[in-house]
């Protein structure tokens, strides 16, 4: 008994040391985020200083510069209006075909949503050059435009694929029913589908967003002047003047950027896991 | 009623060819031209001379290939690229394993401990990037700082994270492993979560330890699933040029390029359409294999 007992302490003391370890060691960038953007520069700059501590009272100037002295509002703004109207165009595109993909195409469909699931790994750096002269042609270089037809390249495929997932996991009696009722197939995926599969289209939503807020090649590729950054690459780029990093505003922009997207991501996290584990999880 | 039976019946099996060709092909005509033609056309730029600014296009067979394969920063490239995707995943199979078994019972907290885990990974990498770039400061790094602190390294003597070759390649072979660490373990804790309670309790039973249970019972049952979370990690590295460009931009001299950094720095920075078309291309084989096991997995699934 007074075997077990220690074993199962033992066993407890091992898996909080583990978690304590690896909480620190992965979050650890966004703690020094917080305390950056609080430091006074001279305590920033000073090696002398317990860089872990405030040797200077805290101070909210590099949030002012940020947000007086900075573009990074306007870059918020791009990022929500890109995001946006991605986001629209991806249901318009993958929501239908998600649709006929799980249910009307048979095995068929079956290989055809692979097909697209695939085209799901070409990475935007493999697409980015023959990409950069399509936007070229259609004279979209340094407009969020660009953004806007390149990004569904990467939200479409993903977005049938989680969805084909959704619908199939919707019994078919339900259809068939409301069909017997007068319904037309197509009547039943507006009137019915859509509104059953609210959860699993938010989630799409979600994901679609966080992928546009994440992406850096495309909009590092098409998109040149300061005002029509993104913030994935407005903050890294243009908060750096010349070779000055103004570290405390950048610390700041990183944070406020990443935590709306972080908290968004982990209410939907089940979700995006059963996307990635379709088949392999029984 | 019959004649409805035989209509839904026929419905529900997949027999609207004109409605289901009609709700999938904008979908499927969008990626046919925005991903499968610039493919074509980023094989075409690798066989040509295609540069920006210039409008005149020529037929070079296998020339950039040549030159590419000559040219020392490539080979670096290619290397680097290897080791960057091997050597993180390694890291994150290991580190993302004993995570996922850390996090598997449950316990007072676990929500914030698992949404401090995910941080690296749904945070925008170009910002989690630069959180490390500023960790590694050449001056004001807090690693150096403690490592001075703890008399480790003499002050004005930290080595520079960033600037010297070896460094620089560990450093960046580091912050792909942290952004990929989190994405691995919250697949294996789904895999952990879908395995029945009673198969590793009876193992337990029957006198299996802690490492026999997980090493014979429970990850071999996960196997599916840990290949699905390393071709994922393999993939997104690989293919990663974000991390290189924010820590390094390839520097010092070169020493930290990857295919998709170099095909970045020649083919848009340089102009040289055609160098960096081809480079590119360079990823194709191994994505091709990944996709291959990829399939696998999906058929087996399709099968059972």
């Amino acid at each position: 008994m007074a075997l077990k007992f220690s074993s199962l302490l033992l066993d407890r003391v091992v898996r909080a040391t583990v978690l304590t370890v690896f909480t620190v060691l992965l979050a650890f960038p966004f703690y020094w985020m917080i305390i950056t953007s609080f430091k006074q520069n001279v305590d920033l700059y000073t090696m002398e200083n317990n860089p872990f501590l405030f040797n200077a009272k805290p101070t909210l100037d590099h949030l002012k510069f940020l947000f007086t002295e900075t573009r990074f509002v306007r870059w918020l703004g791009n990022t929500a209006f890109v995001g946006v109207v991605v986001v629209a165009i991806t249901l318009f595109l993958a929501v239908p075909a998600a649709y006929a993909l799980a249910r009307l195409a048979g095995r068929w469909g079956e290989r055809l949503g692979i097909a697209i699931f695939l085209t799901y790994l070409v990475p935007p750096t493999l697409l980015f050059i023959p990409l950069s002269r399509v936007v070229a042609f259609l004279g979209l270089q340094d407009s969020l435009w660009a953004l806007i037809l390149v990004y569904p390249t990467f939200t479409v495929p993903f977005s049938i694929w989680l969805l084909m997932g959704f619908f199939k996991s919707i019994p078919r009696e339900l259809e068939d029913a409301a069909m017997v009722d007068g319904l037309t197939r197509f009547g039943a995926f507006l009137k019915l589908m859509i509104p059953i599969s609210t959860s699993g289209i938010l989630t799409v939503v979600i994901f679609t967003f966080t992928l546009v807020t994440q992406e850096f090649v495309y909009a590092l590729t098409f998109i040149s002047s300061e005002s029509n950054q993104m913030i994935g690459t407005g903050i890294p780029i243009f908060l750096v003047r010349g070779d000055v990093y103004y570290w405390g505003a950048l610390m700041a922009a990183c944070l406020i950027a990443s935590l709306p997207v972080a908290f968004l991501y982990n209410l939907f996290l089940d979700r995006f896991i059963a996307g990635f584990t379709v088949g392999a999880v029984k | 009623m019959a004649i409805d039976a035989a209509r839904l019946k026929s419905g529900g099996t997949g027999q609207s060819p004109f409605l289901s060709t009609a709700m999938f092909a904008p979908a499927v005509l969008y990626i046919l031209l925005l991903v499968g033609g610039p493919f074509l056309l980023a094989i075409f730029y690798a066989f040509s001379d295609a540069r920006i600014g210039n409008a005149e296009l020529h037929f070079v067979g296998l020339e950039n290939f040549r030159s590419i394969l000559e040219s020392p920063s490539f080979r670096v490239a290619i290397r680097n690229s290897l080791v960057f995707t091997i050597g993180s995943q390694i890291v994150v199979v290991v580190s993302a394993n004993i995570l996922a078994i850390a996090l598997e019972t449950a316990f007072r907290g676990r929500g914030i401990v698992r949404f401090l885990i995910l941080l690296p990974w749904v945070a925008p990498i170009s910002l989690g990037a630069i959180g490390w770039k500023w960790i590694l400061d050449s001056i004001y790094s807090v690693i150096s700082w403690t490592l001075v602190a703890l008399h480790f390294i003499k002050p004005f003597s930290a080595p520079m994270w960033l600037g010297e070759p070896h460094l620089a390649i560990a450093s960046v072979l580091l912050v792909h492993s942290w952004r990929i660490i989190p994405f691995s373990t919250v697949i294996l804790l789904a895999g952990r979560t879908a395995i029945p309670k009673d198969i590793p309790e009876a193992a337990a039973v029957d006198g299996a330890g802690f490492w026999r249970t997980q090493f014979q019972i429970v990850i071999p049952m996960m196997r599916p699933i840990l290949s699905v979370a390393v071709l994922f990690g393999l993939i997104f590295t690989f293919t990663d040029m974000t991390v290189v460009y924010i820590l390094t931009a390839g520097g010092p001299f070169d020493s930290t390029q990857t295919l998709p950094s170099l095909a970045f720095a020649l083919g848009i920075q340089g102009s040289d359409l055609a160098a960096g078309a081809a480079i590119s291309l360079f990823l194709v084989p191994l994505l091709v294999i990944l996709a291959y096991f990829m399939l696998r997995i999906a058929r087996r699934a399709e099968v059972s």
